[in-house]
């Protein structure tokens, strides 16, 4: 399929976009091995080798930076750019402010990475960049928003299409809890010390890791979903109406759900139960925008039977609707006594995680890729195989947390007949370690999953130079003729 | 303080409801019709009357 009549190349810059993809890829294997590593510690923990580097402790905040901010982070910079111009038909307002953000994020993830495996860390979780590398990102940040307001100001439409509300209320967002979480005291190049102290500090870097789950994971995504799904399926949103109610309901309620992080701590109780009562809300938006996704298709669910990047998308819709009612419900306080500091915690982020964000990216970049390298994809057949390895990996993964989860949460909570407690964390620990390996087995399906798509992007790539070069011959060889 | 909280509060839901009457009043359901077309608004017209064709 062929794209619109004037040479994109020249009307878009999808150079930009192409680095992007490119990078999103790269940290994707690299994150999601790392993933695959540390779960592999937690079964067999003699693959530390006493290597502080790659000790779980070190590797985790290296896991989810490179998931969350390299593979996550570089998926948006990419469709973001690709679907605000393409919608307001408008090309970004610098090719050396595009490449700005592209340098400057991916240097800044690399030297996270290395400065984690260092042993330099802020402590706050998802936010563990030291203050150089958290002022080096607001400079990206802001000239992002820049690159993007630009190209909505210099729209030939007069309309902005809904993703891009969804993708500037994720840019602006993310400013926001960005700098007001990260205000901190440094004392030297690498070390620094948190503005807030207490329940102050925990609730402040909670309002910001729940609103990276909102505005960075979700709303985001969402903005992804609205272009990709409609585009996808060859017809337009099921409700547009729905997705100006359900943007708006997102913007107003998310931002009090954090403390749900922090019940039965320190903070006041009226704040628990603040934060649970907007999570339990947070269902009707959450599930405004599944419906909206998944309606799309009504009426063509045939393609769901012949286009495997119709099964990634819808898929992820099914897994983003099924983690927010998981959500809400770990959020109230009685679950949330069993489930809080347990593996569960880790499943739910990971049906969102991997379910929603990684699903949804995947069928975009599959229908984004050969457009931009105008060719088709390399092969159908890959995708599919691709679909089912991620799928079957998720729900190991998820069931074998659940097990885990639950398992441990009604140990720690088991007493015997004296009023003792039944078990010892030791025995808590001996029972995870066959959910630990079957979550290992999942995780390894998932990263198989990637690296085939991987090769399937690569070869993607590699047919379009093989065909751009033998077009080019039988134009010369035509020139020569006449 | 308390006022001000509660006054806030009350102004955020009304903004609220503001919103859901603006999205379904029937005064602005072709504007929402069009901004729904955006992205097929760049596609050449060939394949647009195939997706046409496609959808009957």
């Amino acid at each position: 399929m062929a794209h619109s009549a004037a040479a994109p190349a020249e009307q878009y810059n999808y150079d930009i976009v192409r680095k992007f993809t490119i990078m999103a890829m790269v940290w994707g294997v690299l994150g999601m091995s790392a993933g695959l590593y540390a779960a592999s510690e937690l079964a067999w923990p003699f693959l530390n080798f006493d290597i502080p580097q790659i000790t779980f402790g070190r590797l985790r905040p290296v896991h989810t930076t490179l998931v969350i901010f390299g593979f996550g982070g570089c998926a948006l910079f990419a469709t973001s750019y690709y679907v605000v111009q393409r919608t307001c038909q408008a090309r970004l307002p610098s090719n050396v402010l595009a490449d700005f953000t592209f340098y400057g994020w991916n240097v800044g993830v690399l030297l996270g990475v290395l400065s984690y495996m260092a042993g330099f860390s802020q402590g706050k979780e998802y936010a563990e960049f030291e203050w150089p590398l958290d002022l080096a990102i607001v400079a990206v940040w802001v000239v992002y928003f820049y690159n993007f307001v630009s190209v909505i100001v210099r729209r030939s439409q007069p309309h902005i299409y809904v993703a891009n509300w969804f993708y500037l209320a994720f840019i602006l967002a993310t400013a926001i809890l960005h700098i007001f979480n990260n205000i901190s005291v440094p004392v030297s190049l690498t070390k620094s010390y948190s503005m807030y102290a207490g329940v102050q500090d925990a609730m402040t870097q909670w309002w910001y890791g729940h609103n990276a789950v909102g505005f960075f994971l979700t709303a985001a995504f969402l903005g992804m979903m609205y272009y990709f799904v409609p585009k996808q399926a060859g017809r337009p949103v099921y409700s547009y109406r729905l997705s100006i109610i359900h943007f708006w309901a997102l913007i107003f309620l998310y931002m009090w759900v954090g403390a749900h992080h922090l019940h039965w701590t320190a903070l006041p109780d009226w704040v628990s139960t603040l934060s649970a009562t907007f999570s339990v809300l947070l269902l009707l938006p959450s599930w405004g925008g599944m419906i909206n996704g998944i309606m799309t298709l009504s009426g063509a669910w045939d393609k769901l039977r012949s286009d495997p990047i119709m099964l990634f998308l819808i898929t992820s819709m099914s897994f983003y609707g099924m983690s927010t009612f998981e959500g809400p419900l770990m959020s109230l306080k009685s679950v949330n006594a069993l489930s809080h500091y347990t593996d569960w915690t880790i499943g739910h982020v990971h049906s969102g995680a991997l379910g929603w964000v990684a699903l949804v990216s995947f069928g975009s970049f599959y229908h984004l890729f050969p457009r931009l390298y105008d060719t088709r994809i390399h092969s159908t057949k890959l995708i599919y195989v691709h679909f089912w390895l991620a799928t079957v990996g998720i729900v190991l993964y998820i069931t074998s947390m659940w097990v885990a989860g639950i398992g441990q949460g009604l140990m720690l909570r088991g007493f015997d007949d004296y009023g003792n407690l039944a078990y010892s964390f030791i025995e808590t620990v001996e029972f995870l370690h066959k959910p630990y390996v079957w979550r290992a087995i999942g995780g390894a399906f998932f990263v198989a999953g990637i690296l085939l798509m991987a090769y399937n992007l690569v070869m993607t790539a590699l047919d379009a130079r093989r065909e751009r070069s033998k077009l080019e011959a039988k134009l010369a060889a035509k020139l020569a003729r006449t | 303080m308390t006022v001000v909280r509660s006054v806030f509060t009350v102004l955020m839901f009304v903004i609220f409801i503001g919103i859901v009457w603006w999205a379904w009043s029937r005064h602005n359901r072709k504007r929402f019709d069009d901004a729904a077309s955006l992205p097929f608004a760049d596609e050449d017209t060939a394949q647009r009357s195939a997706r046409e064709e496609d959808r009957r």
